[in-house]
C-alpha cells in the first residue's frame, strides 16, 4: 500500500469507475468471513467486535478510495487494550494478527509478544539494540506489549524504559504501514501510563475496553473452554456452573475467564481422581470426557469460605 | 573501476526496492540475512566488517532494510553487501551475496607481474587509489 496517491495513476475520468458498489467489495474481500469468525469464537466483547468492523470498513472504504483514484493514507492502527484482569485481551491480541493480515493491513501476520524485560536493558547502551532488534522480528507483523507501563517507572528518573518508549515512539510513527502495536494493561495503571507519555496516547488510535462478562457469557465459555479439551458437563453439571459463576463472581479476586480456566482445571483434576478410585468396570470414552456435578460441588465456593483460586488469580 | 562480486554484479546496482525482494526470497528460504562492509573490496579478502549480527529471526524484508539504512548512514562510503546463510545441515554456508552500497569513487585493482624461476610468472593483484 503506497502512502500517497501513485503519481502514474491515470488521471482522466474514463479510466476510473465512477460508482463502486461497497457491498459487493465487502462480499469479495473476505471481511465478512473474518468478522463471521471472530463472532463465533469469541463470547461477548461487543466493543471489540465493533471496533474491528469499523476497521474492516475503513479498509474496505479506502480500497474503493484507491479505486478511484482519491488520496489514501495508510492508517494508524496502534491500539491500547485496557480491562480486568481475565477479558480476553492476550486473546484477542493473538487473534488481531491474523485478522489484521487477512484485512491486508499487515503484510505477514505473526504476532511478537513481548514484556518490559524484551525491550528494556540492563545496563547503559543496552536498551536501544534491544529494542531494535524486536522491532525488527516484529516489521510486517504486530507487536504485542502485554502489561506496558512497566516500561516507566515514574520512582526512577534514570530508568531505561523511557529509551524504549522514545524508540518505540518513533518507529509508531515512521514505520506505521509495516507493522501495528497493540499495547495492553489494567485500565487504571495504563491511564497512569499514557498520562506521564502524553506522545503515546496520542500515536494510539484505537483505545479499547474490554467489559467484565455476565453470568451467560462466562457460562458459555466455560461450555466452550471443555468442548476445546474434548470434555462436556452433563446436565446437572451445566447448572451448578451456572450457580458457580454466580457465587464465584461475589467473591474476591475474581479474573473473569481465567477463574472459570482454573475451576475448570481443578474440575477435570477431580474426575480424574474421581474415576481412578471409584470405577471398577472399564470406561467408555464418555466418561473419560464427561465432568458431573460432584466433580464441580466440592469446590470451596459453595462453601462461601475463601475459594481456593484466591491464591493462583493474584495478577 | 567498477567492482563486480557476488550475484547480480554484471547488473546495474539494484534498487532498494530490489534489494527489499531479494531479502524477501532470501527469507521465504529461511536464510540468515546478514550485512557486512568493507573498505578494501580485494577478491581474496573475504572478511568484511559485520554490521550487527546476522538476522536469524526475521519475518519481514523491512527489518533488513531498517539495518541495512543504518549501515549506509555510517558507512555510505563503503562497500556494503548482504549474505544469506543457509544453516541447514550439509550446506552451513553462505548461498547468496550480493553488493548493495558502492563508494562513489572506486578503489582500482591493480595487477603486477613478478618473474620467478624458470620464466615463470607470478601474477597479483592489489587494491589502488586515486
Amino acid at each position: 500500500m503506497s502512502e500517497t496517491a501513485d503519481p502514474k495513476t491515470p488521471t482522466d475520468a474514463e479510466a476510473l469507475p465512477t460508482a463502486i458498489d461497497l457491498r459487493a467489495e465487502y462480499e469479495k474481500s473476505g471481511v465478512a468471513e473474518v468478522l463471521d469468525e471472530l463472532d463465533r469464537e469469541l463470547i461477548g466483547l461487543k466493543p471489540v467486535k465493533l471496533r474491528l468492523r469499523e476497521i474492516a470498513a475503513m479498509l474496505i472504504v479506502e480500497r474503493a478510495r484507491a479505486a478511484m483514484g482519491l488520496s489514501h493514507e495508510t492508517p494508524t492502527l496502534h491500539m491500547n487494550f485496557t480491562g480486568n484482569p481475565g477479558t480476553g485481551k492476550t486473546t484477542v491480541a493473538m487473534r488481531m494478527a491474523n485478522i489484521l493480515h487477512r484485512l491486508g493491513y499487515v503484510r505477514k501476520g505473526h504476532l511478537v509478544s513481548v514484556t518490559r524485560d524484551d525491550l528494556v536493558g540492563q545496563y547503559i547502551g543496552h536498551t536501544a539494540p534491544k529494542t531494535k532488534e524486536i522491532l525488527k522480528k516484529a516489521m510486517g507483523g504486530v507487536l504485542f506489549i502485554d502489561e506496558a507501563y512497566y516500561l516507566y517507572r515514574p520512582d526512577n528518573e534514570r530508568d531505561y524504559g523511557q529509551e524504549a518508549i522514545e524508540i518505540l515512539l518513533q518507529v509508531m510513527e515512521n514505520n506505521r504501514e509495516d507493522l501495528v502495536v497493540i499495547l495492553a494493561g489494567y485500565a487504571d495503571r495504563m491511564d497512569k501510563f499514557f498520562e506521564s507519555n502524553p506522545g503515546f496516547r496520542s500515536r494510539i488510535a484505537h483505545h479499547i475496553d474490554f467489559p467484565d462478562y455476565t453470568e451467560d457469557e462466562l457460562v458459555d465459555i466455560a461450555d466452550g473452554m471443555l468442548a476445546q479439551q474434548n470434555y462436556a458437563f452433563d446436565d446437572e453439571a451445566h447448572e451448578l456452573m451456572r450457580k458457580y459463576v454466580e457465587l464465584r463472581r461475589k467473591q474476591p479476586h475474581f479474573a473473569n475467564a481465567r477463574s472459570i480456566r482454573n475451576a475448570l482445571d481443578r474440575a477435570r483434576l477431580r474426575q480424574a481422581n474421581r474415576l481412578f478410585t471409584t470405577s471398577d468396570a472399564p470406561v467408555t470414552a464418555k466418561d473419560l470426557s464427561t465432568i458431573t456435578a460432584d466433580d464441580l460441588k466440592v469446590s470451596r465456593v459453595f462453601t462461601m469460605g475463601v475459594p481456593d483460586s484466591a491464591r493462583e488469580t493474584g495478577k | 573501476m567498477r567492482i563486480t562480486q557476488g550475484c547480480f554484479s554484471f547488473l546495474p546496482d539494484l534498487t532498494d526496492e530490489q534489494i527489499s525482494a531479494q531479502i524477501e526470497y532470501c527469507l521465504s528460504r529461511e536464510w540468515a540475512v546478514g550485512i557486512e562492509y568493507t573498505d578494501d573490496p580485494h577478491p581474496r579478502n573475504t572478511y568484511w566488517e559485520m554490521w550487527g549480527h546476522p538476522m536469524f529471526d526475521l519475518k519481514d524484508p523491512k527489518g533488513a532494510m531498517m539495518e541495512l539504512d543504518d549501515c549506509r548512514k555510517a558507512h555510505g562510503d563503503s562497500y556494503i553487501r548482504i549474505n544469506a546463510f543457509d544453516s541447514t545441515r550439509g550446506f552451513e554456508t553462505v548461498m547468496m551475496s550480493f553488493i548493495v552500497n558502492r563508494p562513489k569513487e572506486e578503489p582500482k585493482l591493480d595487477m603486477t607481474r613478478t618473474d620467478t624461476r624458470g620464466r615463470s610468472q607470478h601474477y597479483s593483484w592489489k587494491t589502488a587509489r586515486g
